[in-house]
């Protein structure tokens, strides 16, 4: 098992048929992927072909998901259509959506947002600006790259997606059951606690890794939900104790606001709550190599 | 971006909302023509993008168009908190009567928007939330219903806005909220936001009743605004806005070349792919120059996923004419791009920088790690560069930068 992308999980990918779009639809139908379609607005009825492998390409979420069941739309289009796209799967009624576009204008992504929490949330919305949700061995959603590891048992959720990657390298001879990656938008629709709720109720999860930067008070918040209700044992690594003040770090979200937001400030959070945080991502894969052989 | 507030004064009044009459001004000169336009008092205000202005002596009060003039001599040029002053606002002056608070921004953690506003304005909103929190009113804002006439009573009465002035105040939030959207803003916030007697009466003369008697106006008297830099493909005219003069040079030339450069203060130049993967660089490096005399990074610069051998030269390019750096840490993970990719756009880049005549003369570190990792170190090592080190793991490659840094000093 993993979290929220399983062997159930039916994909389509909105802009499919763009240059990111195709290339990824690619990507996650080597990795073993069940992509059933794409979505691009005045393209329905088109086919493209990826190796031998015919998809269909549809003008709404909707028809796509009445002919193909989909339950996972993967969204590639350019900022200025995300909201609408965004929008569209939500109305749709999709499970999942995962936004990998990254540069959303934050008034947009957090009307899409609000527009998401008026219809009930029922769509979860991961990212924007983020790699995706990779379940090694099940399933693959995004751009995380599938072959750095196999499946295993520790969970992991990360703003960062090349942190990402060289945990799931250093940890790849243990494997990780769902890594993902909820992107560094000022701005996204799941969090580092849903993910470790998540991740405490899956019973082939054994240990978390969670990986936070500068920006907000998201692993703050993260920290006291982990104090009152993770038993499983989390290991930390939050990047950003360089970062001037003031100053946007490449995530649009990575900026520490007056003395707010430091990486100083999450750490002793993480830490008061009993999470162990490395001080490099390769100590950070250690002290997990270590909960594991505890156990 | 954040905008000076002579810009943002511009801003509201663009779109409608109540300012003081005034101008910009680079020269004493200027400043006099403004003043005199004005009818002579007025306000000299330093534009520099910091607080506490008027407590360093940035803010005048000017008698007459004259002494505008001196007032603007003596703050053009002044240091604010490391900024230098460049340009000066002059404006009418205003009789005020009291000062309010009031913002819209962005609330990161409950993913929606905020109005905050108070009786208690004039000083730092943070000072007042914590000595008098009941004088700070939070509003969320719902995003897709945005701030009408309800939601903007509801402000007036949650912040206690006086009766006098709840009608002006309530149009004021009703407008300001459809220019931070208008302008996806991510901050607007007006501090203070002013009760004043009849501005245009009651200038230089001494009031003759008492200041509640009399008509009251509110105006906007300060302006911070904060612009969203995703945004920028609907914004065209805010590019405008950026001061380019007070751009760092190496930021400047970065952007100009669409990569992610953040200028720092210390020696070891940092290049890598993935905004969290640098600024994890970052921290490494600086962590392991404990060793070596508190050797720290240079800069910030992330190159992306691709990290293609002209993104890579650009890069280099960059980070290489930063006189203070010392030594190159190279930290890549190759993940949908193979490190032998990687490698090869190392090599190119540098055989590309000896072409343009930039030829390296500073120390590389290379680290590479994830997708193809072996055949990319074998690139490195083939090409033979004497100044290319390559080391494969991030914390000892972050200690030999930091080492070779220390020695370069």
């Amino acid at each position: 098992m993993a979290i929220w992308l399983t062997n159930d999980s039916r994909v389509i990918v909105q802009g499919m048929t763009g240059s990111e779009g195709s290339k990824h639809t690619r990507r996650m139908l080597a990795a073993g992927t069940a992509v059933v379609g794409g979505v691009t607005p005045g393209k329905g009825g088109q086919r493209v072909d990826f190796e031998g492998t015919q998809l269909p390409v549809f003008n709404s979420v909707s028809e796509a998901m009445a002919a193909t069941g989909a339950n996972v739309t993967v969204i590639f289009v350019p900022p200025k259509f995300a909201k609408g796209a965004i929008i569209e799967a939500v109305d749709a009624g999709i499970e999942l959506a995962i936004v990998i576009t990254e540069g959303i204008p934050v008034h947009d992504s957090t009307a899409a947002w609000a527009h998401n929490v008026a219809s009930g949330n029922k769509t979860r919305i991961v990212g924007p600006n983020c790699p995706g949700v990779a379940s090694p061995g099940i399933s693959n959603a995004g751009i995380i790259p599938a072959d750095i590891t196999p499946a295993g048992r520790i969970g992991l959720v990360s703003k960062s997606g090349t942190l990402t990657y060289q945990l799931m390298y250093e940890l790849r001879d243990i494997g990780f059951s769902t890594c993902v990656g909820i992107g560094g938008d000022p701005v996204i629709g799941t969090t580092h606690i849903d993910a470790l709720e998540a991740f405490q109720n899956d019973p082939d999860t054994d240990a978390i890794v969670m990986i936070g930067e500068i920006g907000g008070d998201a692993e703050e918040r993260a920290a006291a939900f982990i104090k009152a209700n993770v038993t499983k044992p989390v290991v930390g690594y939050i990047a950003g104790f360089t970062a001037p003040e003031g100053k946007t770090m490449g995530h649009a979200g990575a900026i520490i606001s007056g003395s707010s937001g430091t990486a100083e400030a999450k750490k002793v959070a993480l830490e008061a709550a009993g999470v162990r945080v490395g001080t490099t991502p390769s100590e950070t894969a250690q002290l997990m190599r270590e909960v594991m052989q505890a156990r | 971006m954040d905008l000076y507030e002579y810009q943002g004064r511009d801003l509201f009044a663009r779109h409608g909302l109540p300012v003081l009459d005034g101008g910009v001004a680079e020269t004493p000169q200027e400043a006099l023509a403004i003043a005199e336009r004005l009818g002579g008092r007025s306000v000299v205000k330093a534009q520099v993008k910091v607080g506490g202005r008027g407590k360093a002596g940035g803010v005048k009060l000017a008698a007459d168009a004259a002494e505008a003039q001196a007032r603007a001599a003596d703050i053009l040029g002044m240091d604010i908190k490391g900024h230098t002053v460049h340009k000066v606002m002059v404006t009418e002056t205003a009789d005020i009567v009291e000062e309010y608070y009031f913002s819209y921004l962005l609330d990161r953690a409950n993913r929606t928007f905020l109005c905050i506003a108070s009786t208690a304005g004039g000083m730092e909103i943070e000072q007042v939330a914590h000595e008098a929190p009941e004088k700070v009113a939070r509003v969320p804002i719902d995003a897709t219903k945005g701030v009408d006439a309800a939601t903007a009573r509801e402000i007036v009465a949650t912040a206690g806005f006086p009766e006098d002035v709840a009608d002006q105040i309530e149009a004021i939030a009703v407008k300001l909220w459809q220019t931070f959207v208008a302008e996806d803003a991510l901050l607007v916030e007006v501090n203070p936001l002013a009760k004043v007697a009849d501005v245009r009466v009651g200038v230089g003369q001494a009031p003759e009743a008492p200041a509640t008697s009399r008509a009251s106006t509110v105006l906007l008297l300060d302006a911070k605004v904060t612009f969203d830099g995703n945004a920028t493909f609907r914004h065209l005219d805010h590019e405008a806005l950026e001061d380019v003069a007070a751009t760092d040079p190496l930021e400047q030339r970065a952007k100009e070349r669409d990569l992610n450069y953040v200028k720092l203060d210390g020696s070891v130049g940092i290049i890598g792919n993935g905004a969290g993967l640098v600024m994890s660089t970052l921290d490494v490096v600086a962590y392991a120059g404990r060793h070596f005399g508190g050797v720290r990074p240079a800069n910030f610069l992330d190159i992306g996923g691709g990290a293609s051998a002209a993104v890579m030269a650009n890069g280099l390019e960059i980070v290489l004419s930063d006189p203070s750096v010392r030594s190159v840490f190279v930290n890549v993970f190759g993940g949908i791009t193979s490190c032998d990719a990687v490698a090869n756009g190392i090599v190119q880049a540098l055989a590309m920088l000896a072409e343009r005549g930039e030829a390296v003369t500073k120390p590389l570190v290379v680290r590479l790690d994830g997708n193809n990792a072996e055949a990319g170190r074998a690139i490195l090592d083939g090409a033979r560069n004497s100044l290319v080190e390559r080391v494969d793991t991030m914390d000892g490659a972050a200690r030999r930068a930091a080492e070779l840094a220390a020695v370069g000093a």
